[in-house]
């Protein structure tokens, strides 16, 4: 008789999911001016979750003059007052972690296994850390007396809705700036229950502000002139248009876009370590993430025992129910995710790359895809080069580190690498050679707040987390914020 | 030249029990990596490293794995059935292994259908007793020998040891590698003691005593040179790998668990024979068993979830395990004194 684990689902009772929500703005929740809205479903089953306000334009105004008169008394609070806002914050988000994971895996789709223990507890980390720097921003670094910038507009993906809320609004506020969030279409949820818990938190009233929408309503809101920043995590287009849209204007931008990570695995690589730090660079949130190891460069020589061993390590997966807490891949997103991910892996097959995914039976309904990998991929095939944002991996080979280094770094992109050898200095000689913004050496897909993540090239500028992520949200005494010259042209008047 | 690597080519071959004649043919055609010390040292260091917040990772991952209703049913069966129920204390008596051994072959007088558990564990001199308390049933006797847990004896004494216990009735013998000589790098010296005590576990009917090989891994220290000792273990004869004596401060643990049935996994890929695992020591709890199941489960699979391949060396994890066996039937917990204390 085999060990077959009986369905262990964690209780949908913990969450409560109104039929409809407003737009949160200025404190409350209100409809949209023309009342439109849209239905936000659940990628596993594609039942209808809640139907939520779509923002227009003029909601879009309102969000942003509320979070300007916020502005004022909230920049002007000591920074010991703000951070004990973000930390109950932080305390709330622990104490409702439970509700906040199974709901994020009903609108995302993503196991209970990875928002119970990884989103939750980094939302956490990420605004209890943040909250430390609050009263220490004279000594950070950029300056005596860095100034927030003002309101900063800020547009998140749906692969980690509240962890990408959390990467923006905790340095943003932190700083002593005001926000307008707009989280992504498909996955609003989790950014309303964070209003709801902005209000537990006795938090002033426009200092948070969440827009739900689609794409028109991101665009009025990095369009809207009132705000004095834009930092955007999404697709390299995306975030293309945003960077036409600003040029030209004074306001600060960050972009955080996509990714076509290099893991580097040499012949004297800790293998079953190695297996394992391939399988969660790319099953990892069914490979929906940015700085995902999509591409596996392995040495030539150790190519059929890795292979072996990976294809072995990946029929145990266990693919079906996000809420199961035995569940490591869940659904796709979104079935134009779905399409898009089914359309880029048929290129690898049409283009010769040789297909391999374990026997495993997805369910009927939602979006699924079952973990892919590609062998015989070479640099040219459309599977080695555009981001495919879904369970598929590439298989490259090279010979020498150099090689690595080379193909490895031949990319449009640069967010992630990861290098796995048992020798320290190799390790280093190759970290220091990758043009990436985050090089993990024998991990892969490990996040701390504490740690500055971005790209380079056309994964996009600015750093996000750490001290560094300060800086996207503070003007330092060189450099005179948006509110400083405003208050100098009075003056001139 | 890395021999670990090629020799970790999985190849088809039909699988083999480690115990009996074909696994020492396979055995025999690794002879080129035991042939000299240097041969031996060279094979064990080009193994692949082993990278501990990976392995760790890995393991407590794992442990995370929920086990509910029907598979908890299942997994406490099975866990009671692996049991090689252990005392190895110097108050020791007769009186105290013969209800050892009743409960053995009646784990909860409540229950019969309550499975009986793999073995008895006992030090030699017990042996005698443990095998007529236990006679007619297919509870095992094993007993731990060669100077247990220190090992630190001369190889006659060791090889004395062992024979006294098979003469005695043992069905399996748990003997201790020399730690000393392993750590100074003879290996081939600990692999001659191997060879020699799985020797010594023949009866004079051509028949043997499976052998379990004691790494004692809170003393090996590092992950690497588990890796090496298991390997060095298997291809001496061993019939499992056991982690440790439950004598030193840091026994089984879920990674070192994890990493020898790796091995295990890796060595069957290259040789087609079949070891088993026994962790030992501190394993209490019935969620502790559950999540070495998984390991288990999720590293060899199946072939290796009967007691057969796979045995808890453990005392007061039984009484934990039967707790919840009643909750299971009950729906109700009872308490310490609804099982026996022996």
């Amino acid at each position: 008789m085999a060990f077959e684990y009986a369905p262990a689902p964690e209780s949908r009772a913990v969450v409560d999911i109104a039929p409809s929500y407003g737009l949160f703005i200025d404190g409350e929740f209100r409809e949209a001016s023309d009342g439109k809205v849209f239905k936000t479903v659940s990628p596993s089953t594609e039942e209808v979750l809640s139907e939520v306000a779509q923002a227009s334009a003029e909601d879009v105004d309102a969000a942003v003059k509320a979070a300007r008169k916020a502005f004022e008394k909230w920049s002007a609070l000591p920074g010991a007052e703000r951070a004990k806002y973000l930390f109950r914050i932080a305390r709330i988000i622990q104490e409702r972690s439970r509700e906040l994971a199974v709901l994020e895996t009903l609108d995302n789709g993503k196991p209970i296994k990875e928002t119970r223990d990884a989103d939750l507890p980094l939302v956490a980390a990420h605004f209890f850390y943040y909250a430390g720097w609050a009263d220490k921003l004279d000594h950070a670094g950029f300056g005596a007396d860095p100034r927030p910038l003002g309101v900063a507009g800020q547009v998140i993906p749906w692969n980690f809705p509240l962890l990408m809320l959390a990467w923006k609004i905790a340095p943003a506020l932190a700083a002593g700036n005001t926000v307008v969030l707009k989280p992504a279409e498909t996955t609003p949820l989790s950014a309303l229950f964070f209003a709801d818990i902005c209000r537990q938190a006795g938090l002033p009233k426009g200092v948070v502000n969440i827009l739900t929408g689609d794409g028109s309503t991101g665009a009025a809101l990095v369009g809207h002139d009132g705000i004095d920043k834009v930092a955007f995590t999404g697709s390299t287009g995306v975030g293309k248009q945003i960077a036409r849209t600003l040029a030209g204007t004074d306001k600060k931008l960050t972009l955080e876009l996509g990714g076509k990570g290099a893991n580097i695995v040499f012949d004297d690589a800790p293998i079953d370590q190695a297996v394992e730090g391939i399988v969660n660079g790319i099953f990892f949130n069914q490979g929906q993430v940015c700085c995902a190891g999509s591409r596996l460069l392995v040495q030539e020589s150790i190519q059929d025992e890795l292979l072996d061993a990976l294809k072995r390590r990946m029929s145990t997966l266990r693919v079906g129910d996000p809420l199961d807490k035995n569940t490591d891949v869940g659904a796709i997103n979104s079935a134009e995710q779905l399409a898009r991910i089914t359309a880029l892996a048929d290129s690898g097959e049409a283009e010769g790359a040789e297909r391999w995914a374990p026997a495993c039976e997805l369910p009927g309904a939602g979006y699924w895809f079952a973990p892919t990998l590609f062998t015989n991929v070479t640099q040219a095939h459309r599977i080695a080069r555009e981001e495919i944002f879904g369970p598929v991996l590439s298989v490259l080979t090279f010979r020498t580190p150099g090689e690595a280094v080379a193909k490895a770094n031949n990319s449009q992109y640069g967010l992630s690498a990861g290098i796995w050898t048992e020798k320290g200095s190799r390790m280093l000689a190759v970290a220091g050679k990758l043009r990436a913004g985050v090089v993990w050496a024998n991990t892969f897909n490990k996040f701390d707040p504490t740690s500055p993540f971005g790209g380079y090239k056309e994964s996009g500028f600015g750093r996000e987390g750490g001290r560094h992520g300060l800086e996207a949200y503070l003007a330092g005494a060189a450099e005179p914020s948006n509110e400083r010259s405003e208050r100098e042209g009075e003056r001139d008047r | 030249m890395r021999y670990a690597r090629r020799y970790a080519l999985p190849v088809t071959m039909p699988t083999v029990p480690s115990f009996g004649n074909e696994a020492a043919e396979r055995l025999a055609s690794m002879a080129d990596v035991t042939a000299s010390d240097g041969a031996l040292r060279r094979f064990l260091h080009g193994l692949p490293g082993v990278d501990p917040v990976g392995l760790e990772a890995r393991a407590a991952a794992l442990g995370t794995r929920s086990i509910k209703t029907t598979a908890k049913a299942y997994a406490i069966d099975l866990s009671i059935s692996m049991i090689d129920l252990t005392t190895l204390e110097g108050a020791d008596t007769p009186g105290k292994v013969r209800a050892l051994c009743a409960k053995a072959l009646n784990p909860d007088p409540t229950d019969r259908e309550t499975p009986r558990t793999a073995a008895i564990c006992v030090y030699p001199d017990m042996v005698a007793t443990a095998a007529e308390a236990l006679r007619g049933s297919d509870v095992k006797v094993a007993s731990v020998a060669t100077a247990f847990p220190a090992g630190r004896a001369a190889l006659p004494v060791k090889l004395a040891d062992t024979a006294d216990a098979v003469a005695a009735g043992a069905d399996e013998i748990d003997m201790v590698i020399d730690r000393g000589a392993f750590l100074s790098g003879r290996y081939l010296s600990v692999f001659e003691e191997i060879k020699a005590v799985k020797e010594a576990c023949r009866r004079e009917d051509g028949s043997a005593a499976r052998l379990k090989v004691i790494f004692e891994t809170g003393e090996l220290s590092t992950y690497d040179n588990i890796r090496r000792a298991s390997w060095l273990g298997m291809l001496a004869g061993a019939d499992f790998i056991k982690t440790s004596t439950g004598k030193v401060a840091v026994n089984a643990t879920p990674a070192n668990t994890l990493l020898m049935l790796e091995a295990v996994r890796d060595f069957h890929a290259t040789t087609g024979v079949q070891v088993g695992v026994k962790p030992a020591g501190g394993i209490r709890t019935t969620k502790d068993a559950m999540k070495f199941l998984v390991l288990v489960n999720e590293t060899v699979g199946e072939e290796w979830l009967s007691n057969e391949w796979f045995r808890f060396g453990a005392s007061s994890l039984l009484n934990d395990l039967l707790m919840q066996r009643q909750k299971l039937s009950t729906g109700r917990y009872s308490g310490p004194d609804y099982v026996t204390v022996d």
